[in-house]
């Protein structure tokens, strides 16, 4: 089970309370946990990733295991503490402006 | 009443009388609520442009009356050759995906709804925003590739539909100008003759005037009017051609302009100093009201803060109710919406304190 920790606005727009659990067939990357997240809860498409590129939008950055993944390849297995749902995969809001 | 501000909406309500009136909100917390608007055919249903420049653009729906919301489609798409069009260097960019700044519901069908973009286009739902199609003629027009960006994006942010004829619409964009349609959409006629804009390097250019705002009565739908970066303008023939009709105001700089609900030649405006200073001459908020459809202006100032005030009004700010004595509502950037009952001649500050004011509309209920 993968943990999943979205930051407030998304949460509130999912309708969740704390984080989410998701069950991931084959190899967790951040692609298949993405696409595994927004089957899930289709009002986040677009809010995370782009609809037409699926690229990370510019002040959204992925977080785990104390590691910036955000410009990692989408396609690379994630920690092996994020597979086994140790350790948390984080969608983070920037800090931007003032 | 409903207001879009920088940071959520609110939903403001009153009797009759509009004396009193109970906030609530904010809705969606935190987001830019570009536009909120109800359909004339079923005033529960309203449609909300919630934007982020974290999380992107979602528009949601609601279907009592803005007591509860559910995102609907956000998925906009620049169909066929997305193209290119000025930028502020002088070279090309392609389109490229910002936000919805306007959303204007049909006046025959609760389902549809257009929505105004920037990057400027027009699209539209007929299924209650879940799925949104562009109606691609006037971004793929002609004179595209010459738009450009004003100060504050490349928006479409002006839909106005013709209430008696259903194949006619106007719309505009900041800095492209105004355009109709008489055939649903399929194709767009450029309709800036008469403007002049000393800020392009043609003045009576074919496009691009930063044309502001355009409203028109709907018993009258051929006289237009227009709120220009500079002029105030008029239209007797549905936009094809154009006279200024600023006459006595003391600054012709603004962005609102709307029409009485029952006086086709009453309209009103907000005069700011310039474009470079957006406030109020003076320091005076003054809303402009004239009941000959231009050129002869009063100030309307009973219960406007006559000194010290710095604000601006921007242009999906101000709208108007039906009531017998019409009721005129504006926002500011400084968190106030004011109202008056009795059609501008005094006015209240219904609540002070809110975000920057991006939009202002009413329901008139029975």
């Amino acid at each position: 089970m993968i943990e999943v920790v979205l930051p407030a606005h998304l949460r509130r727009l999912a309708e969740v309370d704390g984080s989410v659990q998701l069950e991931i067939d084959g190899a967790v990357t951040q692609r298949t946990v993405l696409d595994a997240l927004e089957a899930r809860y289709p009002m986040l498409e677009g809010t995370i990733r782009d609809h037409h590129t699926k690229k990370r939008r510019a002040f959204v950055r992925f977080f785990a295991c104390k590691e910036d993944l955000s410009n990692e390849s989408p396609d690379e297995p994630l920690p092996e503490e994020v597979a086994s749902g140790k350790e948390p995969y984080l969608v983070v809001g920037a800090m931007a402006g003032g | 009443m409903l207001v879009g501000t920088r940071k959520g909406a609110f939903v403001l309500t009153s009797d009759g009388k509009r004396q009193d009136w109970t906030v609530d909100g904010p809705h969606f917390g935190g987001w830019e609520m570009y536009h909120v608007k109800g359909s004339p055919v079923n005033p529960d249903r309203i449609y909300a442009s919630q934007t982020s420049g974290w999380f992107g653009q979602l528009i949601q729906r609601s279907d009592d009356g803005g007591k509860s919301w559910e995102p609907v489609g956000n998925k906009f798409t620049y169909e066929g050759e997305v193209g290119e069009h000025l930028w502020y260097d002088g070279t090309l960019r392609p389109w490229e995906w910002q936000r919805v700044w306007h959303l204007e519901p049909s006046l025959t069908d609760a389902e549809t709804v257009y929505a105004g973009a920037e990057d400027a286009a027009l699209f539209r739902s007929t299924d209650g925003g879940q799925n949104w199609g562009e109606l691609t003629a006037l971004r793929q027009h002609d004179s595209a590739p010459w738009w450009q960006p004003g100060a504050g994006g490349m928006c479409l942010h002006t839909i106005i539909q013709d209430p008696s004829n259903p194949q006619r619409m106007f719309i505009a964009i900041s800095a492209a100008g105004a355009f109709r349609t008489d055939d649903g959409g399929e194709s767009w006629t450029p309709i800036n003759q008469g403007l002049n804009s000393e800020g392009i390097p043609d003045p009576d250019a074919k496009v691009g005037h930063c044309v502001h705002r355009i409203a028109l009565h709907r018993s009258n739908p051929d006289v237009l009017y227009m709120q220009k970066h500079w002029d105030v303008m008029r239209s007797d023939n549905a936009g094809d051609s154009w006279v200024e009709v600023s006459g006595n105001l003391p600054s012709d700089f603004g962005f609102p302009i709307d029409v009485h609900a029952h006086e086709p030649e009453t309209i009103y405006v907000v005069p700011i100093k310039s474009d470079s200073e957006h406030f109020p001459p003076d320091g005076k908020l003054r809303v402009y009201r004239s009941k000959t459809g231009g050129n002869e202006w009063e100030a309307l100032t009973s219960g406007l803060p006559q000194s010290d005030c710095y604000v601006n009004v921007l242009r999906d700010a101000m709208a108007v109710d039906s009531l017998d004595e019409c009721g005129i509502y504006f926002g500011t950037t400084g968190g106030q919406v004011y109202g008056s009952a009795d059609g501008g001649d005094n006015w209240e500050p219904i609540v002070r304190d809110l975000p920057p004011v991006l939009s202002v509309e009413v329901q008139t209920l029975s």
